[in-house]
């Protein structure tokens, strides 16, 4: 059965061919520093199993010592220059959007095709991984059509991808690595304090602030971890059911579904939530790290106010 | 007696990122003080953020399509992206990006959250597109403004599968919701749960659309 082990074997090979490719690029003076950071995310990719959770700690703790001791640089290795690719895009035309979109549609098509037929009773890909097994398939065909309708230098993909990479920088990590903090903050209680205080400060009569504390709770608690999946349970336990639901019997399904999307108002406002609002800074090469959090809060605060709206209205008007 | 020490390591986080620290170093501290005073040993608090660090490796997995971004970059994809957009009629940020949400949250409504993301879509596609638009209207602009318009495209991608997914029923936090509800004794189907994602997401393109045209106009007003 193909599962996420063959796409971390995948990822590894990449993430290693960018640390040789680093390593051989003398146009960066800290090409040893990405070497290393690019290797260990390669070792992690495809010894992770092996390594033991002291192991991956320890490994951690090298990546943050090589991105804290700012030993990450950029190469100077040209890539085609603008006016090269004006001409080259005048050349391929619309036709290079193709390998562009080839991704996204074989997820689309590969995900539906995979769904609604006999295929996935044949156990050939892991039910859990369909949409990522395809993503990889996607990319894999995409490369192959690029080698054989391009023609680029052999090592055109790793320079490129690499050039990529390294304007993300130690930024790839980061959303791991907050997954990681999530687990030590539940690990170590954090969870269950925020609950009882989110608790303890309800005031009892006002129906109506309640659901603004079960959602302003959902969304500060979101900030904290990240992402609202760890606020949930937190939130559900220490407000939603107790209070909204039992007490103040309101609909269950509406107080659930709003709380996880009032959670999601305050992913759209936190650094926590990396993969999200950090890396497409990083990828779009924008000036300030904390530019698409800034271009989402208008909208995250006004759908808030939405959602607490709705929270009401439906859960206990209706 | 709840202890309420760890709750520290939060103020770190939310410090550390103030003061525009690593962010790695920020958090890989943060850990590390939280799980100590809530009584974890240092080599406990390791091994969990050994553990944690192994466990998510596939929120990285996107990564794997950057040879191919990178590649057709080489030949011209961003150029050619805004070429399209320049040759389009009546193509403005504003209205290219309302597009791209509705398609991202119908995307997101059928389960196709793949379909779009920062690395396959905004980067190559979406925001040269949205830049050669800006302009193409209000000549060309300066790096703030660039970077606004780019920063909205990444924004809007968000929006679009955070208020589109839950509409789904097989997505990961409708299913979460089921569980945690259900171990409080509260039955109920995915069907149920995801209905109730619709309002929020008229809602959200109905306020971050509004956004997207509105920003026409800051442009329209910051050229002249």
């Amino acid at each position: 059965m193909i599962n996420l082990h063959w796409l971390y074997v995948l990822a590894g090979a990449m993430f290693a061919a960018f640390a040789v490719g680093s390593a051989l690029d003398a146009t960066n003076a800290k090409r040893w520093g990405n070497a290393s950071f690019w290797g260990l995310v390669a070792a992690s990719f495809w010894f992770g199993d092996l390594l033991g959770d002291l192991g991956n700690g320890l490994l951690v703790l090298a990546l943050v010592g090589l991105a804290g001791g700012h030993l990450l640089g950029r190469g100077a290795r040209s890539s085609t220059t603008e006016e090269e690719r004006e001409q080259l895009s005048e050349q391929f035309a619309n036709r290079l959007f193709l390998p562009a979109l080839i991704i996204p549609f074989v997820a689309f098509v590969g995900t539906l095709l995979f769904n609604y037929s006999p295929l996935k009773d044949t156990g050939l890909i892991d039910p859990k991984s369909v949409t990522l097994v395809l993503l990889g398939v996607g990319v894999i065909l995409a490369l192959i059509i690029c080698y054989a309708w391009l023609k680029p230098p052999p090592a055109a993909p790793v320079e490129e991808g690499r050039r990529l990479i390294d304007s993300i920088g130690w930024a790839v990590v980061l959303p791991q690595m907050l997954a990681s903090l999530g687990a030590v903050f539940a690990a170590a209680g954090v969870g269950t304090t925020v609950g009882a205080l989110a608790g303890a400060i309800i005031p009892s009569g006002s129906v109506f602030l309640a659901v603004v504390l079960y959602a302003l709770g959902m969304v500060v608690f979101t900030m904290i971890m990240g992402n609202a999946f760890a606020a949930f349970p937190v939130m559900a336990a220490a407000i939603g059911v107790p209070i909204l639901i039992k007490q103040d019997a309101g609909n269950p399904a509406v107080i659930g579904a709003l709380g996880m999307l009032a959670g999601f108002c305050g992913t759209l406002m936190t650094p926590m939530a990396a993969n999200f609002n950090i890396v497409p800074a990083a990828l779009l090469e924008l000036k300030s790290q904390y530019a698409v959090i800034k271009a989402q809060v208008p909208t995250a605060i006004a759908l808030l106010i939405a959602n607490i709206l709705i929270l009401y209205v439906a859960g206990f008007q209706l | 007696m709840i202890n309420y020490w760890p709750l520290l390591g939060i103020a770190l986080v939310v410090v550390g990122f103030a003061l525009r620290f690593n962010p790695l170093l920020v958090v890989a501290v943060a850990a590390i003080v939280t799980g100590l005073l809530g009584g974890m040993g240092i080599l406990n608090v390791l091994a969990a953020l050994g553990h944690g660090f192994n466990e998510n490796r596939y929120v990285s997995i996107i990564y794997l399509v950057l040879p191919v971004i990178g590649l057709l970059e080489r030949y011209g994809l961003q150029q050619r992206a805004r070429t399209m957009i320049v040759r389009m009629r009546g193509a403005t940020t504003g209205r290219l990006l309302v597009g791209y949400l509705a398609f991202r949250q119908i995307m997101a409504a059928l389960g196709l959250i793949a379909v779009g993301g920062h690395a396959q879509m905004v980067r190559p596609l979406v925001a040269p597109m949205a830049e050669a638009a800006a302009e193409k209207a209000h000549g060309k602009l300066d790096e703030e403004t660039t970077d606004r318009v780019k920063a909205m495209a990444a924004a809007t991608d968000n929006v679009g599968v955070f208020f589109g997914e839950d509409i789904f029923v097989a997505i990961a936090s409708i299913l979460l919701i089921q569980g945690s509800l259900a171990s409080f004794g509260i039955e109920l189907t995915p069907f149920q749960l995801s209905v109730w994602a619709i309002p929020s997401a008229l809602c959200a393109f109905l306020i971050h659309g509004t956004r997207l045209l509105l920003l026409d106009r800051q442009l329209q007003r910051s050229s002249r």
